[in-house]
């Protein structure tokens, strides 16, 4: 039986193992491979996408559980314009291999759409690793992209 | 790297061609030459420096980009010289190129490698010269446009100004310039004075594809008709096959071919870090991974098969109990022990840890009859072309390596087994391979910094001077397995000699002795200055303690007037104490060194010389009553000589504090019956943001000196800084790392 479900606006169609990880649908077949392949344990957040705007790990997510849902990915975050936290990213430099950054970034899209005014403390309830140690650049992005989203 | 060098002589550094698209192309001369040599089409993706009728510059950058930041910062350095408009400029990476056509093997974009900190110190005068020919070949064609002495064409931003006021962007001037003929020797440089980029904070130049997710990874290469494929490996050192079962494994749908990939031999040309494994060929990476869950595969356990953590600890223990090769032997040690009036002595054990970058090892390699084409993640490409031609036989200048953006390095990728690996895989189906690694295969088939344990030894007279002062380790080199390196040089890897504090104390000894483990190790970020920063910091602190003497007066006594002493190791070939002093008394006003501090709490710190970097911390924390620490204050300075870029000497520097801090807090490889034990980030737990340190500011000294790399001195002395801290917060001094719940432990003791 096929799996229906939407990717950044689109609708998808995907006929193939349900129960294959959402994360190997977007990077495999989908072609979307800005979500990142990490640990496959839902532990680093590398592969971390919006289900219905929640931050979720797309390693432990099996296909058959979005089935009807929408789901976001970097690449579908931005508007016409980048989003104030992608803007944010960039006004602080936070990147250095980037490899996790785009799970971080939509990790903090979910943190400012339940906490558009997260402190310290609930900027660590986000646990996606770098391994680059960007932490202290991630933190600053955030509270940028919290003041401009209060604009 | 050995074989491969730069001509030695070459007087012309540039030459010019206009482009199909009118564009003009501009190649260092060495280039050029190799380009002719080969014969193949000019490279699409731009060779160093070309600019585009619209004033749009490209420059093409050399050295793999692992998170490191040269891919900014190389360009900068070519744009200063240049004189260009930093906005108008595009980077694009370049592939390994190598001329093979002369007698010995010769880059033709110069070094190609991440790894040593070295991309920016081995850059400094090439690309400067590629940047200043091009802006006289500017000046020079703006001139002959407007009929006026070259000496009053000035450049600024992309565009040539004549003294009356005239301007002329780059892009206007490349018909004329490409008639000219380039000067035969080097045309003078810039007044540093002058930099408009070089200096300035210039942020990531890949930054808008990684926040919208289309920056390539090696992860992300698809190309048409590849397979996917993943490996079971034998999980023993040097360990096997005894038999298999892969019915289960080509059952599953998807599945294409499932191949052996056998281990080296004793004595066959490609031995380093290839596990015996079984790779299960795919359509998709989730086709291959079920595959390889059906495999049934009994394994033989090799010869480090009893293999433990347990067992290497006394391994060390009765090696230190004996007396070792001595390496380096100032004055007389013992003599010094005989009249000291105090003695200080303490053991401390640094472990095994993995490289772990984000991105896990994995390749794209296809092998046809005559060639080989290669996308990968790698920071050594001569390194993975190697690798390819010693497992399939196919000459190296057949052989390419494509780089696409690294998701972290940290020394991993300095090998190519994993290009190896795809090699052989692609050679056996005749198919396009894209060999995926998962995590547990990263944690599992590392090659991983070595373990050791550490005495260190002090005597000091009755005015508290050091007198003497000596190191000993029993490690596991890295260097075990180099052919090229000789059972007595082993230690090569493991202490650096002339590291402080040599010459700086009159009988100075340093012994190694070889620890035998079948584990494979090799380089990890600032290799041995982890472990022998945190030694030798922490044990000043011990010194300075016990002798009732401050820490930083201490060191500063220690490293007494500024002078510079050889330094034989990568990173010389001169160490200067007043730039090390330097860093240290500045990270000490920055914290406020000395000043009394809430019960609890606090201060530490540690300075250290690595790869020609001279950096130092300072941290206060505070040990909570469960043996929790808090950063109340985190503090770095780094003399790299002159800045290239500060923003991304900032964030090396913020990144590496968090290295050293992740790393001597949590983690640790652990060995039991010959395997390693750990298998994802549950038990190897990277720090996440709540476990560090909410800033990390970061003092950039404001140097005159050539420019050396910085993409590791912000690691070997977080964790001595650390250390120091907590034993002034808490009195417990920490020898062995990581530290996990060592503090928990000593608060319930106490």
């Amino acid at each position: 039986m096929n799996t229906r479900f939407i990717v950044n606006g689109v609708e998808r169609d995907f006929a193939g193992d349900s129960e294959m990880p959402l994360l190997w649908y977007l990077r495999d077949h989908a072609r979307l491979t800005g979500t990142k392949f990490g640990c496959g344990s839902g532990i680093c957040g590398a592969c971390t996408v919006l289900v219905e705007g929640k931050a979720q790990r797309s390693c432990m997510l099996p296909v058959a559980a979005v089935a009807g849902r929408s789901v976001t990915t970097i690449e579908g975050l931005a508007g016409p314009e980048l989003h104030p936290v992608q803007q944010a990213w960039l006004e602080e430099d936070v990147a250095q291999c980037g490899y996790c950054q785009a799970g971080q970034i939509l990790a903090a899209v979910a943190l400012l759409k339940r906490n558009p005014e997260p402190g310290p403390d609930d900027v660590e309830s986000i646990t996606n690793l770098c391994r680059c140690g960007t932490y202290v650049r991630i933190r600053r992005a955030i509270a940028r992209a919290a003041r401009e989203m209060r604009r | 790297m050995n074989v491969l060098q730069l001509p030695l002589t070459r007087r012309t550094f540039l030459q010019s061609s206009l482009t199909a698209s009118g564009g003009l192309l501009l190649i260092p001369a060495f280039v050029r030459a190799a380009a002719v040599a080969d014969a193949p089409p000019p490279n699409p993706l731009g060779l160093f420096l070309r600019i585009e009728p619209d004033n749009r510059v490209y420059i093409g950058s050399r050295n793999p980009e692992i998170g490191q930041g040269v891919k900014t910062s190389l360009p900068m350095i070519i744009a200063e010289e240049l004189d260009a408009d930093w906005t108008l400029v595009t980077v694009e990476q370049l592939p390994l190129g190598i001329n093979f056509s002369g007698p010995t093997p010769q880059w033709k974009y110069g070094p190609q490698g991440a790894g040593g900190s070295t991309s920016i110190p081995e850059a400094w005068a090439d690309l400067r010269q590629v940047g200043a020919q091009a802006r006289w070949l500017m000046r020079s064609a703006a001139a002959k446009r407007w009929g006026a002495p070259p000496e009053s064409v000035s450049t600024r931003e992309s565009h040539a100004i004549h003294a009356d006021g005239r301007r002329l962007a780059y892009g206007e001037l490349i018909a004329i310039a490409a008639t000219l003929k380039l000067p035969a020797d080097a045309v003078p440089l810039k007044d540093p004075a002058e930099y408009r980029i070089i200096g300035r904070p210039q942020r990531v130049v890949d930054a808008g594809e990684i926040v919208t997710g289309r920056a390539r990874y090696g992860i992300d290469v698809h190309e048409p008709g590849a397979f996917t494929a993943v490996m079971l490996r034998c999980p023993y050192f040097d360990g096997g096959i005894a038999s298999y079962d892969d019915a289960a494994a080509r059952a599953v749908s998807g599945v294409r071919a499932v191949v052996v990939v056998p281990g080296p031999k004793q004595g066959e040309p490609f031995t380093a870090n290839l596990a015996t494994g079984i790779a299960v060929v795919a359509d998709d990476t989730w086709s291959a991974l079920k595959g390889r869950a059906a495999l049934k595969v009994e394994w033989t356990r090799g010869p480090f098969a009893g293999e433990s953590s347990a067992a290497l600890d006394r391994q060390c223990d009765e090696l230190l109990s004996q007396t070792g090769q001595i390496v380096r032997d100032d004055g007389n040690f013992a003599a010094a022990r005989e009249s000291a009036a105090r003695t200080v002595q303490a053991r401390y054990r640094v472990p095994f840890v993995s490289h772990a970058p984000l991105e896990p090892q994995n390749a794209f390699v296809h092998v046809e009859a005559n060639r080989a084409r290669v996308i990968a993640p790698v920071q050594q490409p001569a390194g993975a072309q190697r690798a390819v031609n010693l497992v399939t036989g196919i000459p190296r200048p057949a052989i390419t390596v494509e780089m696409t953006r690294v998701g972290g390095g940290f020394g991993r990728r300095l090998s190519s087994d994993y290009v190896a690996e795809a090699a052989l895989i692609s050679k056996a189906t005749n198919r396009p391979i894209k060999l995926m690694w998962t995590r547990e295969d990263d944690l599992q088939h590392d090659f991983f910094r070595p373990f050791g344990h550490h005495e260190l030894i002090a005597t000091l007279d009755d005015t508290r001077r050091v007198t003497g002062w000596t190191h000993r380790l029993a490690s596991a080199s890295k260097y075990y397995r180099r052919a090229d390196v000789k059972p007595e040089g082993q230690w090569e890897a493991e202490l650096y000699p002339d590291d402080f504090p040599a010459r700086l104390v009159p009988n100075y000894r340093v012994e190694w002795h070889s620890v035998t483990s079948g584990i494979p190790r090799g380089s990890w970020r600032a290799p041995a200055h982890t472990a022998n920063a945190f030694v030798v910091e922490s044990f000043l602190d011990e010194v300075a303690h016990a002798s009732g003497q401050d820490a930083l007066a201490l060191r500063l006594a220690m490293l007494g007037a500024d002078r510079e002493f050889d330094y034989e190791q990568h990173g010389g070939p001169k160490f200067n104490t007043g730039r090390l002093r330097t860093v240290l008394e500045r990270v000490a006003a920055a914290i406020g060194w000395g000043r009394s501090v809430p019960r609890g709490r606090g201060i530490g710190l540690a300075a250290h010389f690595t790869f020609g970097g001279y950096a130092a911390h300072a941290m206060e924390v505070e040990v909570l009553p469960g043996g929790g620490i808090v950063f109340h204050r985190v503090v770095c300075a780094i003399d790299c000589g002159r800045p290239i870029n500060p923003l991304g000497i900032s964030a090396q520097m913020q990144g590496g504090t968090i290295d050293g801090l992740s790393t001597a807090l949590n983690l640790e490889i652990t060995i039991k019956d010959g395997c390693v034990q750990q298998r994802n980030f549950n038990d190897y737990p990277l720090a996440t943001m709540a476990q560090m340190p909410k800033d990390v500011e970061v003092l950039i000294i404001d140097s005159q000196a050539d420019p050396s790399g910085c993409g590791e001195m912000g690691i070997p002395t977080a964790a001595p800084a650390l250390a120091n801290a907590i034993f002034a917060a808490c009195g417990v001094r920490l020898r062995n790392l990581p530290i996990r719940s060592q503090l928990a432990e000593a608060r319930a003791h106490a």
